[in-house]
C-alpha cells in the first residue's frame, strides 16, 4: 500500500472543502474525505497482516523515500510498524467521530473543517515518518489548527487557553529540536530514523540528548509536571477539538517519547528511567485525586486524561517488553476512550448549555441513548474487564511487575491503587448527572441524540469493544514493534 | 568589452533603467497611473533577465566580481523590490513626487548590487553610501509628517556616524595589511591585535546596518516614521543586502580570524535575539512591532553566521532572506494598505479584521506564521535551517537559547493573530478593496510563503551555486 495516500487524502479533503461552496457540502465533503480516511486505514491495517502472514519479517513495512532536501539528507521517508498502522487507526476513528459530532457548527464552518482535516493529516503525517525532521513537520504543523481552533471556536477562557497551549507546545518543540539537531550531528549528518536506530551513540552525549527529547515530547503527552497545558486547552476546545487534542495529539507525545527518544537513545532511557516512572506514577495519582475534585465534566475528563496517560509514560519508563506493549495499548484504548468521552460531554453540554456536574441530574430518561454511552465510556475509564481501558492498563501492571525489585513494585501499587480513585469520581460524576431525579425543569424537553451523534458514538463504542472483547489482534499489532524497541535497550 | 556587459549585467540594465525614468521625469512628465506600471514591468523584466546569461569573472582590475551565486543574490533583492512597488502601489499612486521615489530606491538597489559585488573595501565603501543616502531621503518622503522628517533625520545621522566607524576601521586595516583588496587582505591577515581592532571597528558599522543589539537604537523611530514603502525597504532589502555582503566578509575574507568573530557574533546574537524579542512584546504600533521582530529576525541570521560549515551558513542564510523577504514583506503589505485607507496603525485597530477583510487576514497570518517559524509555513524550513547550520559549529546552550527564543516570538505573533481572528471589535477595518497589483502581490508573497520550503529544490540550487 502507497503510504503517500495518507498524507494526499487528508489533504485533497482539506482542500476540497475550501472550494466548497456552502456549509452543506463542506460537511459532506468532509465527512466523506474522513470515511475515506478511515477505509484507508483499515486498508494499511489489512494488507500490514497480510504482509506478517507471509513472513515479511522487515522491521518497516510499505518503506519508501523520497529525497527532499538534498544537501541536508533530509528525506521523504516513509514507513510502518505494528505501532504506527495502530495509531493510524486510532487517527482515523477519531477524524470520522470528530467530523460527526462537529455537523452543527454554524460559525464560520469551512474554517472549522478546514483546520479539524489539517490536524488529521499532522497526524497521519507523524505517525508514518521514519525522518526526525519530517516528523518534527508533521508534529508542528498542527499548532496553527489547534490554536485556531480554540481560540475562534471555544468556550470559556479560550483564548488564555490557546495561547498556553500554543506557547507550551512550542516550548516542547524547542527542547525537541536541539535533541534532534544533537542526533543529526553526532550520527554524522542524518535524520534517518532507521539509519539512528543501528549508529551507536556514545553515552555520556545520550544522558545530555535523551532528557531533552523525552521532555520535548512529554509536554506534548502530558508529562508531569509539564501537563498545565491540558485541562485549560481540553475544556476550552470545542468538542472535535477536545477530541483531537486528547485522543490523537497527545498521543503523538507518547509515540515520540518511544519511538525517538527511548529507541534511539537506549542508554539514555536507562538512566532516566526512574525518573520517568517517579513523574508518571505522580501523574497517575496527581491525575486522579485532582479529578475528585473537579466540578466541571470537560475539566474531569482532562485532569482523568492527565492521569490515564501517565499509565502510557510508567509502561515506557518499566522497560519491560509487556508493559511497553501495556503502554502503546493504553494509548490506543484512551485515544478512543477519550475522544468518546469528550463527544458525549459535548452532546450533553449543546443540550443542557452547562458542564457543571451539581446543575444536571436525572439525564437518563430524556437521553437514553447518551446516557447508555456516558455510562459505557465511563466504566471503561475505570477498568471494567470487557472494556479496553482494562486490557490496556492490565498489560501495564503485568509488564511492571516483572521487575523484581522494591522501587517498581511500590510505583506499581501505587499506580493501581489510582483505579480506585477513578471509580469514585466516574460513578460520581455519572450518578450526579444521569441518575436521580431531574433537578433542573428547562431539562426536561431534551431530546436525544441526532443521527450523527449516533453515529460518532456508535463508530467509538464498537473501538472500545474490538479492544476490550478480543484484544488479540492489537497484541499482535504492538507486541513485535515493542520487542524489536526492548532488543535495542537490551542491546541486542 | 563583452565581458563589461555580461558581467555588469544586472548593474547595465538598473542603470538604464534609472536613466529612462528619468528622462521621464524631466520630459513631458507622466502621470503616477502609468509611471507605475511602466517600472513594474521594467523590474520584473529585470528580476527575469538576471537569470539568465550568467557568466562569473573579475572587473577593473579586481575591484569588481560577481558568481552565480551573487547573480542570485542580486535577483532576490531584485525581487524585492518589485514586490515593494506591488504592495506599496496604494500609498506610491498618491505620493506627488512616484518618479523621484523610484528614481532613490532604485539607485539605492544599484548601490546594493555594487556593494554585493565588491572585491575591493573603496568600491565597497562607495557603494554603501550609494546604498545608504537614498534611502535617507526616501525615509522623508512623506513630507508633511513631521515624524518621517525626525526618522530620516536620525537614519541620516546614524548612518554617517557608522560610515565614520567603518572607515576608521577600513584605514586600520589598510594600516595593518598594507592592501584594501579583499582578496589580499585575506592572504595577510594574521589575527594581530591592530587587527582585531580594525575588524570591530569594521564589525561595529555593520553592526549599525543590520541593527544588531546595541547599535539598534535608530531602528525603530525612522521603522515608524517612515512610509511603509520604505520601512519594508529598509528592513528587508537593506538588511537582506547587508547580510549577504557582512557574510562575505565573514567566510571569504576574515576566514583567518573565525575564532575572534565567532565568539562576538555570537554574543551579540543572543542580545540580539533576546532584546529584539523583549521589545517586541510591548509595541502597540504595528511598524514598531515589525521593526522589533524583525531585529530579533537578525540574530538568528547571525546564528547562521556563527556556522563553522561555511557553505552550509551561507545557503541557509540566502534561503532565510528569501523567505524572509516574502514573509516580512507579506506583513508589511497588509499593514500598508490598512495605513493607507484608514489611518490606522495600532494591533488594537486590526481587532475583527478577518470578519471584514478575511483575504489580508489570512496573508497576514501566513506571514506571522512564517515569521514565527511555524510549519507548514516557509518559514519553518528556513529557522530551522539557520538553526542547524549554527549547530554545527557553536555549544548546545546558544541553541537552547535561539530555541527558546522561537517561543517569546511566538508569543508576540499570536498576539496579533488573536486580534485579528478572535478579539471582538464595534469597530472594526470596514470591508477594504484591493487594488490589483496590490492583490498580485499578496498573491505571489503568500505562494512563496507556502512553497519555497517544500519546494526543497530551492534550498538545494542555492546550495549548489
Amino acid at each position: 500500500m502507497n503510504l503517500i495516500l495518507l498524507i494526499g487524502a487528508p489533504l485533497l479533503t482539506a482542500l476540497a472543502v475550501l472550494a466548497a461552496r456552502n456549509k452543506a457540502q463542506v460537511k459532506w465533503i468532509s465527512l466523506a474525505g474522513s470515511l475515506f480516511q478511515l477505509g484507508l486505514a483499515v486498508a494499511l491495517l489489512l494488507a500490514f497482516r497480510h504482509e506478517r502472514a507471509i513472513n515479511n519479517t522487515a522491521q518497516m513495512l510499505f518503506e519508501q523515500q523520497h529525497l527532499l532536501f538534498k544537501t541536508l539528507n533530509i528525506s521523504f521517508h516513509f514507513g510502518v510498524d505494528g505501532i504506527s498502522v495502530a495509531m493510524i487507526l486510532l487517527t482515523s476513528f477519531v477524524v470520522v467521530a470528530g467530523v460527526l459530532v462537529s455537523w452543527n457548527v454554524e460559525k464560520m464552518t469551512k474554517e472549522f473543517y478546514f483546520l479539524l482535516l489539517l490536524l488529521g493529516l499532522g497526524a497521519y503525517g507523524f505517525f508514518i515518518s521514519l525522518d526526525l525532521f519530517i516528523l518534527f513537520f508533521f508534529l508542528e504543523i498542527s499548532v496553527i489548527p489547534k490554536y485556531l481552533l480554540i481560540g475562534i471556536w471555544g468556550s470559556g477562557k479560550k483564548e488564555y487557553s490557546a495561547n498556553k497551549l500554543a506557547l507550551m507546545l512550542m516550548g516542547g518543540s524547542a527542547l525537541i529540536l536541539v535533541g534532534m539537531l544533537g542526533l543529526y550531528f553526532l550520527a554524522g549528518n542524518t535524520f534517518d530514523i532507521m539509519t539512528l536506530s543501528k549508529t551507536t551513540i556514545p553515552a555520556e552525549y545520550q544522558h545530555i540528548l535523551f532528557p531533552l527529547l523525552f521532555l520535548g515530547f512529554g509536554v506534548f503527552t502530558a508529562l508531569f509536571p509539564l501537563h498545565t497545558w491540558v485541562p485549560d486547552g481540553h475544556s476550552s476546545a470545542p468538542t472535535a477539538g477536545s477530541m483531537f487534542l486528547a485522543g490523537i495529539s497527545m498521543k503523538l507525545g507518547g509515540y515520540g517519547c518511544l519511538r525517538v527518544a527511548t529507541y534511539l537513545l537506549p542508554e539514555g532511557a536507562k538512566e532516566y528511567a526512574t525518573i520517568i516512572i517517579v513523574l508518571s506514577a505522580i501523574a497517575i495519582l496527581y491525575g486522579a485525586f485532582a479529578t475528585m475534585m473537579q466540578k466541571d465534566l470537560k475539566y474531569i475528563n482532562a485532569y482523568s486524561s492527565v492521569s490515564h496517560v501517565g499509565f502510557s509514560l510508567l509502561g515506557i519508563g518499566m522497560l519491560t517488553q509487556t508493559a511497553i506493549t501495556g503502554a502503546l495499548m493504553q494509548m490506543v484504548s484512551h485515544g478512543v476512550m477519550t475522544a468518546l468521552f469528550f463527544a458525549v460531554i459535548g452532546m450533553i453540554y449543546d443540550r443542557t448549555h452547562t458542564r457543571m456536574v451539581g446543575e444536571m441530574g436525572g439525564l437518563m430518561k430524556q437521553m437514553p441513548f447518551i446516557s447508555t454511552i456516558f455510562f459505557i465510556v465511563g466504566l471503561c475509564s475505570l477498568g471494567l474487564p470487557g472494556l479496553s481501558g482494562f486490557v490496556a492498563e492490565m498489560t501495564v501492571f503485568v509488564g511492571s511487575w516483572q521487575n523484581p525489585d522494591l522501587f517498581h513494585r511500590i510505583a506499581t501499587i501505587a499506580a493501581a491503587m489510582s483505579i480506585v480513585v477513578t471509580a469514585v469520581y466516574i460513578l460520581r460524576a455519572i450518578g450526579k448527572t444521569m441518575m436521580g431525579p431531574n433537578t433542573n425543569e428547562a431539562h426536561l424537553i431534551l431530546k436525544d441524540a441526532a443521527w450523527n451523534e449516533k453515529l460518532a458514538a456508535i463508530l467509538l463504542v464498537g473501538g472500545i469493544l474490538a479492544i476490550g472483547i478480543a484484544p488479540g489482534w492489537l497484541n499482535d499489532l504492538l507486541q513485535p514493534a515493542a520487542e524489536e524497541i526492548m532488543n535495542r535497550i537490551a542491546g541486542k | 568589452m563583452n565581458e563589461l556587459f555580461t558581467l555588469m549585467k544586472s548593474e547595465l540594465v538598473l542603470t538604464g533603467i534609472i536613466f529612462l525614468l528619468l528622462f521621464i521625469k524631466i520630459g513631458k512628465g507622466v502621470k503616477n497611473e502609468t509611471l507605475l506600471p511602466l517600472a513594474q514591468v521594467l523590474l520584473l523584466a529585470n528580476f527575469v533577465f538576471g537569470f539568465v546569461l550568467n557568466t562569473e569573472g573579475r572587473l577593473f582590475g579586481d575591484m569588481f566580481y560577481t558568481t552565480h551565486l551573487i547573480a542570485f543574490q542580486k535577483n532576490i533583492l531584485n525581487l524585492g523590490v518589485y514586490l515593494i512597488t506591488l504592495l506599496c502601489a496604494d500609498w506610491l499612486r498618491k505620493t506627488p513626487h512616484l518618479a523621484e521615489f523610484l528614481l532613490l530606491m532604485l539607485s539605492a538597489l544599484l548601490g546594493m548590487f555594487f556593494m554585493i559585488s565588491s572585491a575591493n573595501l573603496l568600491i565597497f565603501y562607495l557603494a554603501l553610501e550609494l546604498a545608504t543616502i537614498p534611502v535617507a531621503a526616501m525615509a522623508n518622503f512623506d513630507l508633511d509628517k513631521k515624524k518621517s522628517a525626525e526618522g530620516a533625520m536620525k537614519m541620516i545621522l546614524s548612518s554617517a556616524f557608522s560610515s565614520g566607524i567603518l572607515l576608521f576601521g577600513i584605514s586600520l586595516i589598510y594600516g595593518s595589511t598594507g592592501s584594501i583588496s579583499l582578496p589580499e587582505i585575506q592572504e595577510r591577515l594574521d589575527g594581530s591585535t591592530l587587527q582585531i581592532l580594525a575588524f570591530i571597528f569594521f564589525f561595529t558599522a555593520f553592526a549599525f546596518k543590520l541593527s544588531m543589539v546595541p547599535f539598534h537604537l535608530w531602528t525603530a523611530d525612522v521603522y515608524e516614521g517612515s512610509p511603509i514603502a520604505v520601512t519594508s525597504f529598509l528592513s528587508v532589502i537593506s538588511k537582506g543586502a547587508v547580510a549577504f555582503i557582512f557574510m562575505t566578509m565573514l567566510f571569504r575574507v576574515f576566514t583567518p580570524m573565525k575564532e575572534v568573530w565567532q565568539v562576538m557574533i555570537i554574543i551579540l546574537s543572543v542580545l540580539t535575539m533576546v532584546v529584539g524579542n523583549l521589545f517586541a512584546l510591548r509595541q502597540q504600533n504595528i511598524k514598531r512591532f515589525l521593526a522589533f521582530s524583525s531585529i530579533a529576525q537578525v540574530g538568528f541570521i547571525l546564528l547562521a553566521l556563527s556556522s563553522d560549515d561555511f557553505h552550509m551558513g551561507s545557503t541557509a542564510v540566502i534561503y532565510f532572506v528569501l523567505i524572509y523577504l516574502f514573509s516580512n514583506l507579506a506583513a508589511f503589505g497588509v499593514a500598508s494598505v490598512i495605513t493607507e485607507r484608514t489611518g490606522k496603525e495600532n494591533i488594537d485597530d486590526y481587532k475583527g479584521l478577518y470578519k471584514t477583510n478575511p483575504f489580508m487576514s489570512w496573508i497576514l497570518a501566513l506571514a506571522l506564521f512564517s515569521l514565527a517559524g511555524i510549519p507548514p509555513t516557509a518559514g519553518f524550513f528556513g529557522k530551522l535551517f539557520l538553526i542547524t547550520a549554527g549547530a554545527s559549529g557553536a555549544a548546545y546552550w546558544f541553541i537552547l537559547v535561539a530555541a527558546l527564543n522561537m517561543i517569546i516570538s511566538l508569543y508576540y505573533y499570536l498576539r496579533v493573530i488573536r486580534a485579528v481572528f478572535m478579539d471582538k471589535n464595534d469597530n472594526p477595518i470596514e470591508p477594504l478593496k484591493l487594488m490589483a497589483p496590490v492583490k498580485l502581490g499578496m498573491l505571489l508573497c503568500g505562494a512563496g510563503i507556502v512553497l519555497a520550503g517544500l519546494l526543497s529544490w530551492i534550498y538545494d540550487y542555492i546550495h549548489s551555486l
